[in-house]
Formats: C-alpha cells, structure tokens, sequence
C-alpha cells in the first residue's frame, strides 16, 4: 500500500496548484476522479521501469533554457494552416485563420462557450478507454487540466495540412495542451507538429478515424536541450481506415512518447514510427506503444530507430496485442539502436500477446555499433570520419522515415537530418 | 608513382607477421599485375595502402608521388588519387548509390581544394559512364551494391574509379565471382581508363583477367615478399604449372 499512497500524494501535490478550466466540465471532473484513483506513475511501476517520471509529476517543471535554431522554420515550404502556441498559449497574431476546405478547426478554450458536440463525446474518451490495461495517469491529469489545444473535424480530404506550432518563450513554462481530432468516413487531414513547447510539456492527442478515412501524423519535437516532454497519442480505428504516425526526436532531456491504437475495424492499417538522435548523458527517449487488433485482417507496423551517444539512453516499449477473433492480422514491430560509443544505453522492451490462432506477427530489437567495414569503404572513396558517420547515422534511421507518406514531409526531414547532424546537432 | 620500399606489417591482433619487406615501384602509365597463391599477402597490401584499420606497420614506406601514404587517413589517401577496387565491394542499405558517388567525388573535389559538380553535372557524368559500363538508371538508385550480383558489384567498383579518376588503381582480386563475360566489360572499363597518368596494381588468382588487361609486368608473391618479376610471360607460367617451380626457384 505504500506505493499506492506515495502515488496518491504525488497526484495530491501536483493538483493543488492548478485550476480546472472550463468547457468539457464532465470529462475534465471524471480525469480528476481517474487521477485521483491511480495516482501519478512512480518509477516502480512497471511501465516507468525505465524511464523516471519524477520531473513530469513533481509539481514545478525544471527550467529549461531556450534555444534558438536559428534557421527556417520546418515545413516552411509546405503550403499549410499554421496554429501557433507560445509556451501553451495560442498567438492568433502569428496563427492563420482555423479555416480550411474540408476541416473544421476550433480552439479546445473556446470549447466552453460553443457546444461543439462531436469533441463533447470525444474529449477525454480514447484517454479513458486507453487506461486499460495500462495505466497512463499523466494522460488524465491532461484531460481534466489541459488550458488549450485544437479540435479538428474532418469531413471530406482537407486542402492542406494542419500544422500546430509550439514555441518556447519562458524558461520555467508547465504546459498541457490537449487536442481532438476526428476523421469522418472517406475523410483525409494530416496533422503537423513542431515542437519544442515549453520547459515541460504533456500533451495528449485523441484521434478517431472512421470508416476510410485517413489521419496523417508527422511531427519534430524541436531542437532545444533541456525540455522535458510527455506526449500521449490516442487513436480509435474503424473498417479499411488508416492511422500513421511519425516523430523525429532530437535533444531534449526526457522526453515519452507513448502511442495506443485500438484497430477496432476490419482491414484497418496503423503505422508508428519514429526516429530519435540523442547526446550525452543527460538524454533520455522512450517511446511507449500499444496496439491493439480488435477486427480483421488489421495491418500494424512499428518501426522505432534510435541514435545514441556519449551516454544517451533510448527506451522502447511496445506491444502488439491480439485479441480473440482478430483473424487474419499482419502486426510487425522492429526497434533498434545505433550505438555510437560504449556509453550509450538501449532499452527494449518489445511485447507480443495473442490470443487468435491464424495471425502474422513478428518484432525484432537490435543494438549495435556503427558497421566498419561500411565506414572504410566510404573512407577509401574519399568521404572523411565524421561525414562518413552521418552518412551511415542518416541510412540507419532511413526505414523509419520512409514510414511517412508524404514525400515532401519526409525530405524536409532527412534534409535537416542531414544538416543538423553536420552541425553535431 | 606507387613507391614501396621493404614494407612490413603485422595483424594487429593476432601477433603475425604478413608481409616480410615488399618492395614495388610502379612507375606512371604502367599496369603492374600481382599473382601469388592464397595467403601469400595480396589482399593485406592493398588494405595497408588503402588504410585499413587493423593492421601494425613495422618498417618501411609506401609513398605516392612521394608523398607518404602510410601517415594519411583513408580518405586522404584517396583524395590524393589511390583508389582501391574491393574484392568484396561492402553494402550500404540505406545509402543510395547516387547519393554516395555524389558525396565521394566531391569530398575528395573539396580536399583538393576544387569546386563541386553541381547535381546536374554530376549526374550528366554518371549517366554516361554508367551506360559504357552496362550499369541501368534502376543500379544508381538502389542502396550501395544492396541486392547487387557479383558482376553488378564489379561493374560498379569500377564506375566508381571512373567516377573518381585516381592516379594510382588498386584492383584486388576483380576478377573472382565473374562469368567470362562480366570480366570482359570489367576488363573494357579498365583498360579505358588507362592514360599516360594512371597506374594500375592488378592483384589476381588467374591469368585469364590479363588477357583482357594487359600488364607491363607481373610479379610474384610468396609469404609477405615479392620474389620473382617479369613480364606477361610469368602470369602464362603460373597457369600452366602453378606455382611451385617458382617457389622452388627462390628457395
């Protein structure tokens, strides 16, 4: 019981200096019920094994200097909807107007005064449902306290993408934003993010996905080194819909990206991936996956690749689960790290549970050094040590962008890739 | 151009001695050829003058143009105009082709302190001598010798030397893994770009591959030493009794 109770006031501790804002009143006081029941996660559960959530639960962030990366925005060339934030604040100055063909757009802190009725039945719905069989209380705390976030509709192929840009303007910034996104059948949006957010940033994302519809995920958590960041994903799937999702993670000092699909329709298809490049001891990624085949003939792959030196650690849980009935499921799961020295850190933690008899399903995990013989090859065709490495860095982390769909998207990826690993990040 | 002289070198990690003092002067224009039978030292010469780690130089030098090349990191070698021809040519996934001759010939453009083919340029250079060399448009864009046949990775170790026009060739055992064929267009590829200024070491098991590259002299190796040169005629000895009358000779 000591657990419980050290969970219970870290939770008891952590609310006492926030407010409930108001809108979604029902869902906010029902998360408020969750938290109170689970407590917040502690680093002897079994899910934060790996990964401390003290500096995501305590209640003040730790500060974190900002950064500036001094070159143009990502995406910049994408003709896009931008809606900025500024330390979870949103800027309409800088932000486009919430319109575009084929969505509908509307701010979560306008939500109190409008009823918009598809977010009233989604608000706080996929986080609850997501709460079984494990635990994410960060995620509830979210619900009934996030300030702001946006509420996309979807409802035929959106003109453009959406891309929801967090700016880091205050050193000691606590953050939590909380967006909705529904996809109504046949519909298609894709959905940017920029990061880095805030010196502490939860974030919780619900996306539900109807029949044949399309929802497109691309996002960069920024450049800056010291934020730490909790970021839930949420998505509910129904028949031959589609979901992907993809993160590029770079710097940072903690930073969980957890992602729970449920695939509740036949012959849908879920894609994650992501690609993380990390340095010194003070880096810590852990990406943290559940999916769960809950129809037939359902697709997922989970693709994670991780770069890691000078004492970086990566963590990666995920876990494919089959239910009863889910016939005919194809679910793949790779993770892999590249080890640049003998410091750095990988810690897999790959799960398979399958209670159908006539499925395809397989993971691998990998840990390894740069290959040698590659290196020299390039040496001897002239390309210097280091260019050499980032050369090979770049193609180990090439599977997991190829995850994205949008070539546009991913080439503006692998460029700055490229250049940020020439200016060692 | 390629001046050795009493070179000697141990595996770093298992306290062996292969080579035994080489001595090597190829002067420039030339084709030298090296034939010697399995373990004799070939392959270890060729990584010792590309730069491979893992091998300890004991005693003496290895110079091109006079410049020491034993001091110089692989990809300074390189830029200096050695280029070696792999016998087993490594794969990149992940690396297309294209992207990594793009970033080769203009690394070594930048450490000689040349301007950089532009995209254009670059790839008007590839395509035409990737055509001579039966190399398809499909080749260039797949990852580096990913998926490739034996042949296809011969064919594009010399793409690659065209690409990077060196001074000084090194080809190490070019002609293992290849039907008739494939060694006759390897063979073309070569001997199109012997000049005036351009060297060649030929290291082979088979006097076939000379047929096709004529050398100007063939020399024998035997347990970490040269020890017999002379012209075409030697490799035709070899093939036909082997090599221990040689072997027999220096005794």
């Amino acid at each position: 019981m000591a657990l419980a109770k050290l969970k219970a006031d870290a939770a008891e501790a952590r609310m006492a200096g926030l407010t409930l804002p108001s809108g979604f009143d029902g869902a906010r006081k029902d998360a408020l019920g969750r938290v109170a029941a689970m407590g917040l996660p502690s680093k002897r559960d079994e899910y934060w094994k790996y990964t401390d959530p003290t500096s995501l639960t305590q209640p003040e962030p730790i500060a974190a200097a900002l950064f500036d990366a001094q070159e143009t925005p990502l995406f910049g060339a994408v003709d896009r909807v931008k809606i900025v934030f500024v330390d979870g604040v949103f800027d309409a100055d800088a932000s486009d107007d919430l319109a575009c063909e084929g969505i509908e757009i509307a701010r979560l802190a306008d939500a109190a005064g409008a009823d918009i009725h598809w977010a009233s039945e989604l608000y706080g719905t996929l986080e609850t449902r997501g709460q079984s069989p494990v635990e994410r209380p960060l995620a509830a705390l979210n619900t009934a306290f996030a300030q702001d976030g946006i509420l996309i509709r979807a409802t035929g192929k959106a003109a453009k993408p959406i891309n929801l840009i967090y700016l880091h303007g205050d050193t000691g910034s606590d953050v939590m934003l909380h967006s909705v996104v529904k996809v109504e059948a046949g519909a298609e949006v894709t959905l940017l993010e920029t990061g880095p957010a805030a010196a502490r940033l939860n974030s919780v994302l619900e996306v539900e996905v109807a029949t044949g519809g399309a929802f497109h995920h691309v996002r960069s958590q920024g450049r800056d080194h010291e934020r730490r960041a909790v970021t839930h994903c949420f998505a509910r799937i129904a028949d031959e819909s589609l979901f992907k999702s993809f993160t590029l993670t770079v710097n940072g000092q903690l930073t969980r990206n957890e992602c729970i699909i449920e695939m509740l329709g036949d012959d849908a298809v879920a894609h994650v991936a992501g690609a993380c490049v990390g340095d010194g001891t003070a880096f810590h990624h852990d990406d943290t996956v559940f999916i769960t085949h809950d129809a037939l003939n359902g697709e997922s792959r989970q693709v994670f690749k991780k770069v890691l030196r000078n004492g970086a650690v990566g963590v990666f849980q995920g876990k494919i689960l089959v239910k009863e009935g889910a016939q005919k499921t194809d679910g793949y799961q790779i993770s892999q790290s590249l080890l640049l020295d003998g410091d750095s850190q990988f810690l897999a933690k790959p799960e398979l549970e399958i209670y159908a008899d006539d499925v395809a399903c397989s993971h691998g995990s990998t840990s390894g050094a740069i290959d040698e013989d590659a290196l020299f090859y390039l040496q001897s065709r002239g390309v210097p040590l280091q260019a050499a490495t980032d050369l090979l860095t770049l193609a180990f982390l090439a599977e997991s962008l190829d995850e994205i769909a949008d070539e546009t998207l991913a080439d503006d990826l692998r460029d700055r890739l490229e250049s940020w690993l020439a200016r060692r990040t | 151009m390629l001046a050795i002289k009493g070179l000697m070198a141990d595996l770093q990690d298992e306290d062996k001695t292969i080579l035994k003092g080489v001595d090597l002067d190829i002067p420039a224009g030339k084709v030298h050829a090296i034939m010697g039978p399995n373990g004799s030292g070939k392959s270890t010469l060729s990584y010792i003058l590309s730069g491979k780690d893992g091998y300890e130089v004991t005693g003496g030098s290895a110079t091109l143009d006079g410049v020491d090349l034993l001091d110089m990191e692989p990809e300074e070698r390189a830029a200096a105009g050695l280029f070696l021809a792999f016998q087993y040519p490594v794969e990149i996934p992940g690396v297309g082709n294209m992207t990594f001759l793009r970033t080769a010939v203009n690394a070594q453009r930048k450490a000689r302190g040349e301007d950089e083919l532009s995209a254009g340029d670059f790839l008007k250079i590839v395509r035409a001598k990737a055509k001579t060399l039966k190399i398809d448009a499909d080749m260039l864009k797949r990852p580096v010798n990913v998926g490739f046949s034996g042949g296809e990775k011969k064919r594009n170790e010399i793409l690659q030397m065209a690409m990077l026009e060196p001074k000084m060739c090194i080809l190490d055992e070019t002609d293992s893994g290849l039907d008739v064929d494939a060694m006759k267009l390897v063979a073309e590829g070569v001997n199109a770009l012997r000049s005036e200024g351009r060297s060649f070491l030929v290291i082979t098991h088979y006097q076939r591959l000379l047929d096709h590259i004529q050398p100007d002299v063939v020399h024998i190796m035997a347990d970490g030493r040269i020890i017999k040169s002379g012209g075409p005629e030697l490799a035709l000895e070899v093939e036909n009794n082997g090599y221990a009358d040689i072997l027999a000779e220096v005794a």
